[in-house]
């Protein structure tokens, strides 16, 4: 007999996700996110567009250093969004399944015709609807913000490379977004998911770079001669980077900081036959920029489809009763 | 019993090392109310989810309308309404959303959505409350709007889980109600309930769950005659000559006691009203007035359970 389900497991899944959007979009715990984000924004940008001002030499990419720039205490902009991005994702996604439970509305909305498939695709995908839509209004924002107080237009590869940027930024929200949902699966108590959910990301955003160059040490210590001489192990260092990588927040760094500064030419240490011919401080074109962020583009697609793909396979296991 | 429309053969279930459900089957006809009654942790919901796909069967056989549940579970879902006991509902929504959302799960077209759900609101008597939010409803508004779920889905058959458990009196009447106005539009609906005396009145058949076992199933008064012997007391007054005699010779009656002149207490095996008004009359007798006692699940079920008898 055949053990293949009938019709379509995406069946529903437009009816949940229109749902689930609007629910997402309507919600007080939105709005204050949302305005915990455009505040924090504004003032980086703030602090972004008065070093911009203060600048005399020309630049090609000025408009570009309104996401990069920081004026302390505040960070830049793409580093205020690698920290909010996850706290908005998570926010949205942590209750997602275990909340179906609590409100007991789970029996009876799949004893509709859909498959658990459309649930939980659904969920992911207003979630990450939601993600975009506030970061295409940041980022329209911010491109009108500079239109105004730059008084200049941002150039075609500007737009485009900020474009990718928030792509990037899409991608790292799914990932977290992903995990929220994982741990609402597996968690019955929306507050222990929250609490996992933010955990990891402390760990992964704060303690992780911390911990990865001694963990890289203690896997491949550096040799005497090369301390002795003030340089760095490659071997240390390769370590080091690919431990540093399996944080997604670092996979995020990596790729705002390619994209967004068009002269950034590595993003591993760079030896002097590398550079011969080169000139520093040259620009980029946008799809060599593109290819060296490809990597950690991936992995954050890697990331979210494992996250996903734990979270459905947890998700499809479980009891309805609760 | 009509055409059977759910058949459950051999079904069990085990949860790792306990077994919630032992073999159990039963058929339910089409047009039927059909009880499955018996204490909370008896295997009654298991079995529902079962029969819903939500849940898959270690072993055994399930046909709703002729689908496999597991194999066809859309087909099965379209056509089967379900209230799960504690109904929940999206508490910042109002009815009319919540059902808008459950329409277009099911497909219903856009011109069609609103029309349906406000007839279902109306035959639930929540037409008014339709964009009150849920979170303000009480308890049995939440039921009702199951209900009405239920009946915009226009589902063929029904299933409800505990359908009156946490009801005052007087919503659960009204309750029964709605399962009667659902019996007379045709469905054949399938409930479970642990308040066997309250769903006893709507029900045709029941199953008797105890421990994940069928203990009994059959009409009522079946049951109580297997369970309770001659269980019916029908209670009769009449003026004029004594007709003890009379009455003993109705097919059924086992005894006939008489605990004061023109009083009769008849002990027998069905509900023989009919026949025992038409013995009085025919012996002279002016009928006075004519009751009868009809045997209680819960009086079958303690019996059941205390002497351990099983079919």
């Amino acid at each position: 007999m055949s053990t293949r389900r009938e019709g379509s497991p995406w069946q529903g899944l437009g009816a949940v996700t229109a749902k689930e959007l609007a629910d997402h979009m309507g919600s007080a715990r939105m709005r204050i996110l949302e305005w915990l984000v455009v505040l924090t924004a504004a003032a980086a940008l703030y602090g972004a567009i008065e070093g911009i001002r203060q600048t005399t030499s020309s630049d090609p990419f000025v408009f570009l250093r309104l996401f990069t720039d920081a004026q302390a205490p505040l960070p830049s902009f793409a580093a205020l969004l690698g920290f909010l991005i996850p706290l908005v994702a998570i926010g949205l996604g942590f209750d997602a399944i275990n909340g179906e439970y609590s409100h007991r509305t789970m029996s009876r909305i799949l004893s509709q015709p859909i498959y658990r498939d459309a649930l939980l695709l659904g969920k992911f995908l207003a979630g990450l609807a939601a993600l975009a839509i506030c970061l295409v209004c940041l980022w329209l924002l911010v491109m009108g913000a500079g239109l105004i107080l730059l008084g200049v237009p941002p150039s075609g590869e500007e737009v485009l490379r900020s474009l990718a940027f928030l792509c990037a930024a899409l991608a790292y929200a799914g990932v977290w977004l992903a995990l929220a949902l994982l741990c609402s699966v597996v968690f019955r108590s929306a507050s222990t998911s929250a609490l996992v959910a933010l955990g990891l990301w402390l760990f992964t955003a704060l303690l992780w770079p911390m911990l990865a160059p001694a963990i890289a040490q203690a896997i491949a210590p550096p040799d005497l001669a090369t301390l002795l001489s003030g340089g760095m192990d490659m071997d240390t260092v390769a370590w080091q980077q690919g431990l540093m990588r399996v944080s997604p927040a670092a996979l995020f760094s990596d790729t705002a900081i390619t994209l967004l500064s068009p002269a950034t030419r590595s993003l591993g240490p760079v030896f002097l036959s590398q550079i011969q011919g080169a000139l520093l401080g040259a620009p980029l074109p946008l799809s060599e920029s593109l290819a060296i962020v490809w990597p950690q583009f991936t992995g954050l697609i890697a990331a979210v489809l494992v996250l996903f793909t734990a979270g459905y396979v947890c998700f499809q296991r479980q009891e309805v009763r609760t | 019993m009509n055409a059977p429309v759910i058949t459950a053969q051999g079904l069990g279930k085990r949860y790792g090392r306990r077994t919630v459900l032992h073999e159990i089957g039963f058929e339910v006809g089409a047009g039927e109310v059909f009880g499955l009654l018996g204490p909370n942790g008896a295997g009654k919901t298991t079995t529902i989810l079962i029969l819903l796909g939500l849940t898959e069967a270690t072993q055994g056989t399930v046909r709703i309308l002729g689908e496999d549940p597991q194999r066809n579970p859309l087909k099965v879902k379209r056509r089967v309404g379900y209230m799960p006991d504690s109904v929940g509902f999206y508490d910042q929504l109002s009815a009319l959303d919540n059902l808008r959302y459950t329409a277009r799960l099911l497909g219903i077209e856009p011109g069609e959505r609103d029309a349906r759900i406000m007839e279902a609101l109306e035959r639930v008597s929540l037409a008014e409350h339709a964009r009150q939010r849920v979170g303000s409803f009480s308890h049995g508004m939440r039921r009702r709007l199951g209900l009405a779920e239920i009946i915009m889905k226009r589902a063929p058959i029904a299933i409800l889980d505990e359908p009156t458990s946490g009801l005052d009196p007087q919503s659960t009447e009204s309750f029964l109600e709605l399962i009667e106005e659902l019996r007379a539009d045709g469905a054949t609906i399938l409930l479970s309930s642990h308040l066997l005396d309250q769903v006893q009145r709507v029900c045709d058949r029941v199953a008797l769950f105890n421990a994940g076992r069928i203990a009994l199933a059959g009409r009522v008064d079946e049951l109580a005659r297997r369970v309770l012997g001659d269980s019916h007391e029908v209670r009769l007054t009449a003026a004029g000559p004594d007709i003890r005699e009379a009455l003993a010779t109705v097919p059924g009656v086992s005894r006939v006691h008489v605990p004061e002149p023109g009083r009769y207490v008849l002990q027998a095996a069905g509900d023989v009203r009919a026949e025992a008004a038409r013995a009085a009359i025919e012996a002279g007798a002016g009928l006075q007035s004519l009751a009868v006692d009809v045997p209680s699940l819960e009086a079958i079920y303690r019996h059941t359970f205390r002497t351990g008898a099983s079919t």
